[in-house]
């Protein structure tokens, strides 16, 4: 006999005890704290902070132990924090030319003013399980010396002087917020570049390999990418000039692109963009890529077609959290719906059984 | 817990979501584009729905969530208790006693009245997306009130089919202008949406659109002359309360395929069986 479906409530809290529980783990083992996620497993961190839009590494590393290391769950709940926070205004923007550089490459320029400095990067490590940190994690201390005083010039500056890049004039039109208006069409590059760079690492870095396998080529040479912390400065109106109220690091790349020349534009090499919080390189060189595959309008270059030249395609499916949210709602009840669709099987069939298909366009 | 404005969202907020809501019901059926907000539930669970309960929430209200016509569903209990904890407003499972009603997938089969508003989840507003994927494109068509896809669409279900196979989310046409995605209610829903005494809202939070239909709006479900509308449910009764007037959920109630048919809104079909009526599952003679 059917009882009706009753204690929603009860199973709801039951199943958050039972998360709580294996969050934990095996009460055994020492419990993680916030600090060591944040210090140990920043990377992590810092993707956290990047797609969820806030940097704050100890609020993110919170995040990850509560969603159990996942980190879409612990970028949605930075996501759900941020937009409970009131907005006391916007910083300056920030000068990455006067980024106190951990680490700048460029792979356009085997040397250049400020150097490159390859910085705590995985490139050349062989890919080799160490054994030794399973058992201890001392490591000895790096070597180190004095860091290099002054700003670090954009590589593609350089280019600039020559006019074999195209010009990126200073534009100090408010951006849009995307977080403040809804998204529409036709987006502006600085309203892509928003949506991008808080958009999911996996998503953009498969668009990016998409344009590098042919779908809306263009040949990207790494002009630069630099990691470091900048200064964040904020007008204070009552003082009536900027003060520093923080620091950030960023992952900034700058591609510099191939370009034959269009109907509107000389052949000169063009430019992708890519910034985003904490040290995201993978991410930032994918930003750049998609931004650059997303201009193909402004500079005349055709539509081949490609997802990558896809703006709407690309900005309406990058944010993983309206992308999990969605998917994973079908695991609500759909009875309802369901029934219906039953019912209009049921007649399609029986129609179909006894040829009884109507031809509507006698 | 840390302290959160009346159900949740800043005054900020919900003057830009009414405002939204007055835009929608100034003109029915359009699809007004609002910042939605992120929410502490996931696009997709109704945060559009929440957003708009919560904008037009008032710490007198009673509040009612209903999930596929139940209010018993684990999500309507989650969103239930969201305001319950963040509006400590009154809430109610009495589809007469609320003031503000949230669904999901349904329209209550009693009657609403004039104090009332129902809140729909609505995934995807536009009722042309599965035509043409382009937001750019379906607000173009909308504007200029180019809707002959759809009706090609639905003439090519009847020459297929013989029927037109959409059975929820059912396209409507508002006050002779704008075509609506009524949200997936089926289609037996659909003839309740005209005329009806309270203000209907619907909220999609991740696609950023509220529309609204003002009580009383004359909303038409899209058909041919020769192939009219037909709002369809299971031919049965309701195994509990025994009616034979509201949609039906099916049960299978053994592993030899038994099925039985109950009514998807659980208060109706509480309050049927408290006045009596019982129906052939439920001890009761058989209810035809």
């Amino acid at each position: 006999m059917y009882v009706a479906v009753k204690g929603g409530e009860r199973a709801i809290e039951n199943a958050h005890a039972w998360l709580a529980e294996e969050r934990r783990g095996d009460v055994t083992i020492a419990e993680l704290d916030v600090a060591q996620i944040r210090e140990q497993l920043s990377l992590a961190v810092n993707r956290v902070m990047a797609e969820g839009s806030l940097y704050d590494p100890d609020l993110a590393a919170l995040a990850i132990k509560q969603a159990r290391g996942d980190l879409i769950e612990a970028i949605f709940l930075i996501r759900a924090y941020r937009t409970t926070l009131p907005r006391f205004g916007a910083s300056a923007p920030v000068d990455t030319g006067a980024m106190a550089c951990d680490r700048r490459i460029s792979a356009t320029f085997k040397d250049l003013p400020g150097g490159q400095i390859l910085g705590p990067t995985f490139d050349y490590t062989h890919r080799l399980l160490d054994f030794k940190l399973a058992a201890e994690g001392d490591v000895p201390e790096a070597p180190s010396r004095e860091a290099q005083t002054g700003d670090v010039p954009h590589v593609t500056g350089f280019l600039n002087r020559e006019g074999l890049i195209e010009e990126a004039p200073q534009d100090d039109t408010p951006p849009p917020d995307l977080t403040r208006e809804p998204l529409e069409m036709p987006a502006d590059r600085a309203l892509r570049l928003q949506a991008l760079t808080r958009a999911d690492e996996g998503f953009t870095l498969g668009l990016a390999y998409s344009t590098q396998r042919g779908y809306a080529r263009n040949h990207a040479f790494v002009g630069e990418l630099r990691i470091g912390k900048v200064p964040v400065e904020m007008d204070i109106p009552e003082l009536g000039f900027a003060v520093e109220i923080g620091e950030v690091t960023l992952t900034e790349c700058e591609t510099v692109n191939q370009f034959k020349g269009s109907k509107t534009e000389p052949p000169q090499f063009t430019r992708g963009y890519g910034l985003v919080f904490g040290q995201a390189e993978r991410k930032a060189i994918s930003m750049a890529l998609v931004d650059r595959a997303l201009r193909w309008e402004e500079l005349g270059e055709d539509n081949l077609g490609a997802p990558a030249q896809d703006a709407e395609f690309v900005l309406y499916h990058a944010d993983n959290i309206q992308a999990t949210g969605f998917l994973e709602h079908i695991k609500l009840p759909h009875y309802v719906d369901f029934q219906s669709e039953l019912e209009l099987v049921r007649k399609l069939r029986n129609a179909a059984g006894t040829g009884q298909v109507q031809e509507a366009a006698e | 817990m840390i302290e959160y404005n009346f159900a949740y969202l800043d005054e900020q907020t919900k003057r830009m979501i009414r405002r939204a809501i007055l835009k929608g019901l100034a003109i029915p059926g359009y699809q007004v584009p609002f910042a939605s907000r992120e929410m502490p539930m996931p696009y997709g669970w109704g945060t559009g729905g929440v957003q708009v309960s919560a904008a037009v929430l008032t710490p007198d209200d009673t509040f009612k969530v209903i999930d596929q016509g139940a209010d018993d569903t684990t999500n309507a209990v989650s969103i239930r208790t969201f305001f319950e904890r963040t509006a400590g407003v009154q809430t109610t499972t009495a589809t007469q006693e609320a003031t503000v009603i949230q669904t999901r997938h349904r329209i209550p089969e009693e009657p609403l009245n004039d104090g009332q508003i129902l809140v729909y989840q609505v995934p995807i507003p536009e009722p042309l997306r599965f035509l043409e994927p382009r937001e750019s494109e379906t607000r173009k068509m909308h504007s200029l009130e180019e809707y002959g896809l759809m009706h090609v669409k639905l003439y090519e279900d009847i020459s297929r089919h013989g029927h037109i196979a959409t059975s929820y989310a059912y396209p409507v046409k508002v006050e002779g202008r704008y075509v609506m995605d009524p949200s997936p209610i089926p289609k037996f829903d659909n003839p309740k949406l005209g005329d009806m005494a309270a203000i209907q809202l619907f909220g999609a939070g991740r696609e950023q659109r509220i529309y609204a239909l003002p009580p009383y709006t004359q909303v038409t479900s899209l058909d041919f002359e020769d192939h009219p509308f037909e709002a369809s449910k299971a031919d049965h009764g309701c195994g509990m309360c025994a009616a034979t007037d509201s949609y039906l959920d099916e049960l299978i109630i053994d592993d030899t395929g038994g099925r039985m048919f109950v009514c998807s809104d659980t208060d109706y079909c509480e309050a049927r069986q408290a006045a009596g009526h019982i129906g052939k599952d439920n001890g009761g003679k058989d209810a035809a």
